[in-house]
């Protein structure tokens, strides 16, 4: 028989809010255990929760963006349970009337174009974290997670394979840190995703029983648990057997999940409204401002750079595929006005200088100008495009002036043709066998002819003034 | 000079006239409580240092002419579930007999900053679940007019700290009945102001939508000055309301001429001692007597309060007193096995029997298959027990009714029957359920010579009017100011 997969997201991301949901405390990441905590976000005896507004800010702009109903007036709502990472044992979240619902988002697979369904998006605290005491043999509690806030993004259950979750989970990472609500980093768990899935006879009208796959950390790791977890389903079924509902765990040593606790023995969270938050009222000029406030998406950017700037859908989609990127190029073409050459020195020089030196989006310190500049001295022929490379790399590494620089080390380009002329009789005379090989119909040997005219040149004379004196004199 | 006669406003003015100075007061208190206390068990703790230095720097401050408020100087103490930086914090539970909050109150702040002396920490029911202050850990608290009997509660230290000498005025918190209740038992005044009023933050959460802190006092001017201290917008209390200090400077007049008070009928029927009948309906005609229009009315659906009223509160304490669970502070149990252990062995230790019932009950309510039969046909009644309060002060400026059933109990007459003991809250839940103001101010005696209290009760914001009738009726009446062999018997 053939299965049809079938899979729903509840993704969490981290808000990049400065403080915390409910207290004035830092969201930083790392820093020592306990050092970013309050009588709030610890839960003492007596404190209350004040909400950060500008968590709602964000969980509005995240809804806009991903199309989906801005509930008016949302509540909070506590979710009771013992744990010691949870200093109040309850985490307030919202279960009754979460701030977004009914959103979609596009993505393509394979050149097919498919609407995912949001389900809600609601606002909610994360936990903190437990530390193993090997030495001591004894666990530690570390609360600077504690009220750090998070949206979580549920979906529908419309996935349908695990490339349609990457494609899903890419847009939705892509999206927020364009909009800039979260950093989106899974492996600080900034951003991280429970899979529920099943199967299904295809052609049948009824999910399959499902499960719940947890602790995967990268998108890698949640397309080989979804692979691995179908498979194992189809073969219960295969032999005669049933999916037991239940949470599972992503082992990514072992390649494969393993049970964690059924559903028999699912806690009774006993949701109930948080009485010390008053409900959450929004108002239509809030989300109108904040709709004229919003941040260009990417999808938007990358027409916009093909009908705009005459770029490919290609180059606009790498230009796109980061927010820092598009900012560099922005920049760039805001001062130089040449959109073409920009896009080259900025897909082609900067993102190959980046993987070089690993260096990540949001750690570029490249100034605009000066890589404006480089594209000005070329399109101006003042030098010619392996300079400008060379150029750009100094720029790059050392932050030079690049105009300074290619005074300083006589980089212009030669525009003397008798020069040039002068060169090539050299070249050619001492290069008779390739000349022989050009005229025997051997193509390669020009651009060795090329090469080294350009080398006795030091690499300053404009190419195709060498290429059109090299073709006359081997007429 | 007999301190124990004079009102915290009449002992402000003589430390202002330096007739007396804030560490004699204060050395005066501390010697009551010494005196009476083995007797009364009104406090948990009595910071006697911190009182007498605090009590010199007030001193030093009035001296050097710094403006302070009316009550500069003049010693009180705070319920023992309100945080107090550095100083136990217990809520009369075991779970925290040992915790010390880095932080204080914000009505603590404020009274700080107004230049109170605090004495102490007052005794209280276990996390200020019940009306005798019987299950206190820390030993029940005893009623000073007969200490046979309870002080009421949960606020019981509160009202028989004030009613034996032993501070001048006290906080109290009251989310059923728990400063109008135990002000009744103990022949003192007290107000338990409109949900949002005063700052919750600090106070440690019973039933968060239900709580008020509010004060106790010899007298309700007393009672007036204090909440016009504690009160107004805190942001660090997002159900805190954005409006000013209530003022009370205009309801001293003893003028209540054409003011409309309306009279529950079924409030005073089968249920209702004689013994507290009969004041009651006392003091009603004595209003009558200054000028009050007074009509009777029907009031059927708080026929439902109680069991709403238990519902909700004990939803909201399930979930707030899931925090102690011997991790963070607080009791644990030592020698566990494995953290389920932890969990059972500490919550089972560290919680009493009438605090656990009521996590238990409030746990049931809230879970999955009866969450639509409980608590939200709960908050259904609460919503029409406002609806009818709000009916009923579109015609009156105020509702007077008994505050309790009863006289003070004697100790361990109830405590082996909750659900008599939830009785008791009949005429009370319904106010705190409504979120509005009600004051208990004392209106006469049992046959036992066992004090009364009557009940007014406001619409929202309304805590002006019912102090401007509850003033007129002490002007005119001296039940306020009988005392007991505590008060009298306190020397100084």
């Amino acid at each position: 028989m053939n299965y049809q997969t079938v899979v729903g997201l509840e993704v969490h991301v981290e808000l990049a809010t400065k403080t915390k949901i409910f207290c004035g405390c830092t969201t930083e990441f790392g820093g020592e255990p306990n050092t970013h905590v309050c009588p709030v976000c610890s839960g003492m005896p007596g404190v209350l929760p004040v909400l950060n507004k500008k968590v709602v800010d964000y969980a509005i702009r995240a809804g806009l963006a991903l199309n989906c109903d801005i509930t008016r007036v949302n509540k909070f709502d506590r979710k009771n349970y013992f744990y010691p990472d949870l200093p109040k044992a309850y985490q307030v979240s919202q279960l009754y009337l979460p701030i977004c619902r009914n959103g979609k988002v596009e993505i393509e697979v394979n050149g097919e174009k498919k609407h995912i369904g949001i389900h809600e998006i609601h606002m909610e605290e994360d936990a903190g974290k437990l530390v193993h005491d090997p030495w001591d043999d004894c666990t530690l509690v570390d609360y600077n997670r504690c009220g750090v806030p998070l949206l979580e993004i549920v979906s529908e259950p419309d996935f349908r394979s695990a490339d349609e979750v990457v494609a899903y989970l890419t847009k939705l990472r892509d999206t927020l840190m364009y909009l800039g609500v979260s950093d989106c980093k899974m492996q600080e768990g900034s951003m991280r995703a429970d899979v529920n899935i099943s199967v299904m006879p295809v052609g049948a009208s009824r999910f399959g029983t499902r499960t719940e796959l947890k602790n995967m950390n990268s998108f890698k790791a949640i397309y080989r648990a979804i692979n691995f977890e179908s498979a194992r389903q189809i073969d219960i079924l295969e032999n005669g057997g049933k999916v037991v509902q239940e949470t599972r765990r992503w082992d990514a040593n072992k390649d494969a999940t393993f049970a964690m606790r059924s559903k028999e023995n699912a806690q009774d969270y006993r949701y109930f409204p948080e009485p010390d938050l008053l409900p959450v009222e929004i108002s239509e000029d809030w989300i109108q401002y904040t709709r004229d406030n919003m941040p260009e998406l990417p999808e938007a950017k990358r027409a916009r750079y093909v009908s705009e700037y005459n770029l490919s859908e290609y180059d606009a989609s790498v230009l796109t595929s980061d927010r820092d990127i598009a900012r560099v190029f922005e920049a760039v073409v805001a001062i130089c006005n040449n959109p073409r050459e920009a896009c080259n020195m900025v897909t082609g020089e900067m993102m190959k200088l980046m993987s070089e030196t690993s260096t990540l989006p949001e750690e570029l310190n490249i100034d605009a100008a000066k890589i404006a500049a480089i594209v000005d001295m070329l399109t101006s022929n003042k030098i010619n495009r392996n300079v400008a490379k060379d150029v750009f790399a100094e720029v790059f590494k050392n932050d030079v002036d690049p105009v300074k620089f290619v005074e300083e080390n006589s980089l212009g380009m030669l525009n003397d043709d008798s020069l040039v002329e002068k060169t090539v009789d050299e070249v050619l005379a001492a290069n008779t066998k390739s000349v022989e090989d050009y005229k025997g119909g051997k193509e390669k040997a020009f651009g060795f002819l090329v090469g080294q005219t350009m080398k006795a040149l030091k690499g300053k004379a404009d190419p195709q003034t060498v290429n059109k004196i090299l073709k006359e004199k081997l007429k | 000079m007999d301190f124990n006669t004079k009102t915290a406003l009449e002992l402000g003015q003589m430390i202002k006239n330096k007739e007396i100075s804030s560490p004699e007061l204060t050395q005066a208190m501390l010697d009551n409580i010494e005196s009476n206390d083995k007797d009364i068990n009104a406090y948990i703790t009595v910071d006697k240092e911190g009182a007498l230095a605090r009590a010199e720097e007030i001193q030093a401050a009035i001296d050097a002419g710094e403006e302070l408020s009316p009550l500069a100087g003049v010693p009180m103490a705070v319920k023992d579930n309100i945080c107090t930086k550095d100083t136990l914090t217990s809520c009369g539970s075991k779970m925290l007999y040992n915790f010390k909050p880095p932080y204080n109150a914000t009505v603590v702040d404020r009274l700080k900053d107004a230049g109170a002396v605090v004495l102490g920490k007052l005794n209280m029911d276990e996390f200020a679940m019940g009306g005798s202050t019987e299950t206190s850990y820390f030993g029940a608290t005893k009623n000073p007019w007969d200490i046979e009997r309870v002080p009421g509660g949960s606020s019981g230290g509160s009202a028989a700290s004030v009613a034996a000498g032993e501070c001048t005025y006290a906080l109290g918190s009251d989310t059923g009945g728990s400063i109008r209740q135990p002000c009744s038992f103990c022949g003192v005044s007290g107000i338990k102001p409109t949900y949002g009023t005063v700052s919750r933050y600090g106070l440690v959460a019973f039933a968060s939508s239900l709580d008020q802190i509010g004060p106790v006092g010899r007298d309700i001017k007393d009672c007036a000055q204090v909440l016009s201290i504690i009160s107004g917008h805190d942001a660090k209390d997002s159900t805190s309301i954005k409006r000013d200090a209530l003022d009370f400077s205009d309801c001293f007049t003893k003028d209540i001429k054409g003011m409309k008070i309306g009279v529950p009928v079924n409030y005073f029927g089968e249920g209702l001692d004689e013994d507290v009948k009969k004041p009651v309906l006392e003091a009603i005609n004595t209003l009558k007597g200054l000028g009050a229009e007074v009509e009777e009315f029907e009031m059927k659906i708080t026929d439902y309060a109680i069991p709403t009223y238990y519902v909700l509160a004990c939803a909201e304490a399930s979930s707030n007193l899931s925090r102690y669970d011997g991790i963070k502070y607080g009791y644990r149990r030592k020698d566990c096995e494995n953290l389920l252990d932890v969990y059972y062995t500490s919550r089972s230790d560290g919680f009493g029997m009438e605090v656990k019932r009521r996590i238990m009950l409030g746990s049931f309510v809230l879970s999955s298959g009866y969450y639509d039969a409980y608590y939200n046909k709960a908050l259904k009644v609460r919503r029409l027990i406002k609806d009818s309060f709000d009916s009923a002060f579109s015609k009156y400026d105020m509702i007077i009714s008994p505050v309790a059933p009863t006289v003070a109990y004697k100790i361990g007459e109830n405590s082996s029957d909750p659900l008599k003991m939830y009785l008791g809250d009949v005429y009370t839940v319904s106010i705190n359920l409504a979120g509005i103001p009600g004051v208990s101010v004392p209106c006469g005696f049992g046959a036992n010579g066992m004090p009364v209290g009557m009940q007014l009760i406001g619409n929202s914001f309304d805590e002006p009017k019912l102090v401007r009738a509850a003033y007129a009726f002490q002007q005119a009446t001296d039940f306020h100011l009988k005392q007991n062999k505590y008060s009298k018997g306190g020397k100084a």
